[in-house]
């Protein structure tokens, strides 16, 4: 009984599950319809006359901000209400592994989400003559920053049996995280708060690392910070799930 | 094949297990019974790894179930309270999942799963999702997948509770069947299933072992030779006092 055995058995499930209820349908749809009106209505992407996607890329953070823990709300707390966590905690699992296992299919259905946002692309491309290697980056950042928003999600499911106050809790944490650079933020820690502590929290903004690689620039920094971000969460994740068994 | 040693469990300050030791050989099947909250589930979830204990030891087929939870889990089959299983599944998707999770591929596991499927009569619901399957049909596909990896150890919380008569007959015989090369343990209300199936009962209340024997044992003694009132004489009537006190 390997960890990547367990892994894949827990991704198999978990994402063959979304597409076994109208879940997978219906948040692709909104997500779609969100991008669409949001860089078409809002960005005023014709207007515009340029031929980049940096106004479509400009909203994901919102967007991701409503709809994301809409899909990682129910990665735990569904399991725990239900009782089938008590199923799946007597298999011989390792914790690690269904955690990894689950983040990995929400993960992967978020890509797909994302994927089927190409039309934008194409469009730009018949438009004019936009550059591809930056619009790449973009779409890789954006897919990193799902990850990091959906392993937040994760570890905050893990905490609750509701899906209601994992989904309202997610959002608060991700809306912190993604404007930490924010002035808004900054302001209140501004005037009594050491420097090194507002660039502290500063650094750990969303928006920040993902203007960075929207910019064309994949730097090593962003990585790390989604990466360890992601890493850090689903290791939170774990540690409660497995608090459980002795509480 | 298992060994319960001292086995305590709390809640805080509510103990639900005080002090449990238990052996249970191979060719034996142990009705475990009590009142409601009398501690037999959360023994059961204990004995599986669910749970941890607070204190003392449990090993199945050798393994500690705290130190060596994998290679412990490997050898129980668990059927959970409730039989919980995943709504949005099909039977057949459903064990197709705990063989992947057991580590059984190809042929072995569509072997597996046709044994299974065969011995709890799930034929003719293979196809259909868990969540539009009748109750008996959803304890039985908890049976399948307890059953599944042909386990030496069988630990069964309630395995007939919400069946029909001829479907609780079913259940029996099928226990009965497998006794012979497995160590099995159920929990049960209905009294009468001890003396139907079970070659040794175990009465718990409040969380302590009040008897011990072979069901012969047990209804000598009582000057009736009904199970009702052995079981009533030495456990406490907790639901009894509130209603009395209530009047």
């Amino acid at each position: 009984m390997s960890f990547w055995n367990a892994t894949n058995a827990v991704f198999r499930r978990e994402f063959a599950g979304y597409f076994a209820t109208p879940v997978a349908y219906v948040f692709i749809v909104i997500f779609l319809l969100a991008m669409g009106a949001f860089t078409f209505y809002f960005g005023m992407f014709f207007l515009s006359g340029r031929a980049e996607l940096d106004v479509f890329f400009g909203f994901h953070p919102w967007v991701y901000l409503f709809l994301l823990p809409a899909i990682s709300m129910r990665l735990w707390a569904e399991e725990q209400k239900s009782g089938t966590i008590e199923l799946l905690m007597t298999l011989p699992v390792p914790v690690m592994a269904a955690v990894v296992g689950k983040f990995l299919a929400a993960w992967a259905f978020a890509g797909i989400a994302l994927l089927l946002t190409f039309p934008m692309w194409v469009t730009v491309n018949f438009l004019g003559s936009p550059d591809n290697g930056v619009i790449f980056a973009s779409y890789f950042g954006s897919w990193l920053m799902a990850g990091a928003y959906i392993a937040i999600g994760s570890a905050v499911s893990s905490m609750t049996n509701n899906q209601i106050i994992a989904f309202v809790v997610s959002v608060v944490i991700c809306f912190m995280f993604t404007i930490a650079g924010h002035n808004i933020v900054l302001d209140f820690f501004q005037g009594w708060a050491p420097v090194f502590l507002v660039n502290a929290i500063s650094s750990f903004s969303f928006l920040t690392h993902f203007n960075a690689i929207m910019n064309g620039v994949i730097d090593l920094r962003d990585l790390v910070f989604f990466g360890s971000l992601i890493a850090l969460s689903l290791f939170i994740n774990a540690v409660v799930i497995d608090l459980k068994r002795a509480d | 094949m298992i060994i319960i040693e001292d086995l305590v469990r709390r809640f805080g300050t509510f103990t639900a297990v005080g002090g449990i030791s238990l052996r249970v050989n191979k060719g034996e099947v142990l009705g475990f019974l009590g009142p409601n909250g009398a501690g037999k589930s959360t023994t059961m979830k204990m004995i599986t790894g669910f749970l941890a204990p607070s204190e003392g030891r449990i090993s199945v087929c050798g393994h500690d179930v705290v130190e060596q939870q994998f290679e412990a889990q490997t050898a129980i089959g668990y059927l959970p309270e409730g039989a919980p299983a995943y709504p949005d599944m099909t039977p057949v998707q459903f064990l197709g999942f705990i063989a992947q999770v057991r580590g059984l591929k190809g042929d072995a596991a569509s072997k597996a799963i046709e044994t299974a499927v065969a011995r709890t009569g799930l034929q003719s619901v293979l196809d259909q999702k868990i969540e539009t399957l009748s109750k008996g049909f959803k304890r039985r596909v908890g049976l399948a997948q307890a059953i599944l990896h042909d386990p030496p150890v069988l630990i069964m919380d309630e395995p007939t509770d919400g069946l029909d008569p001829n479907q609780k007959q079913a259940v029996r015989s099928l226990i009965r069947a497998m006794s012979a090369n497995k160590a099995i343990i159920i929990s049960t209300h209905i009294l009468e299933e001890v003396d139907a199936v079970c070659s040794r009962a175990v009465i718990i209340d409040k969380g302590k072992i009040v008897a011990d024997g072979t069901p012969a044992e047990l209804l000598a003694m009582s000057p009736t030779k009904r199970f009702d009132d052995v079981f009533r004489s030495l456990t406490t009537p907790d639901a009894e006092i509130k209603i009395e006190g209530a009047l």
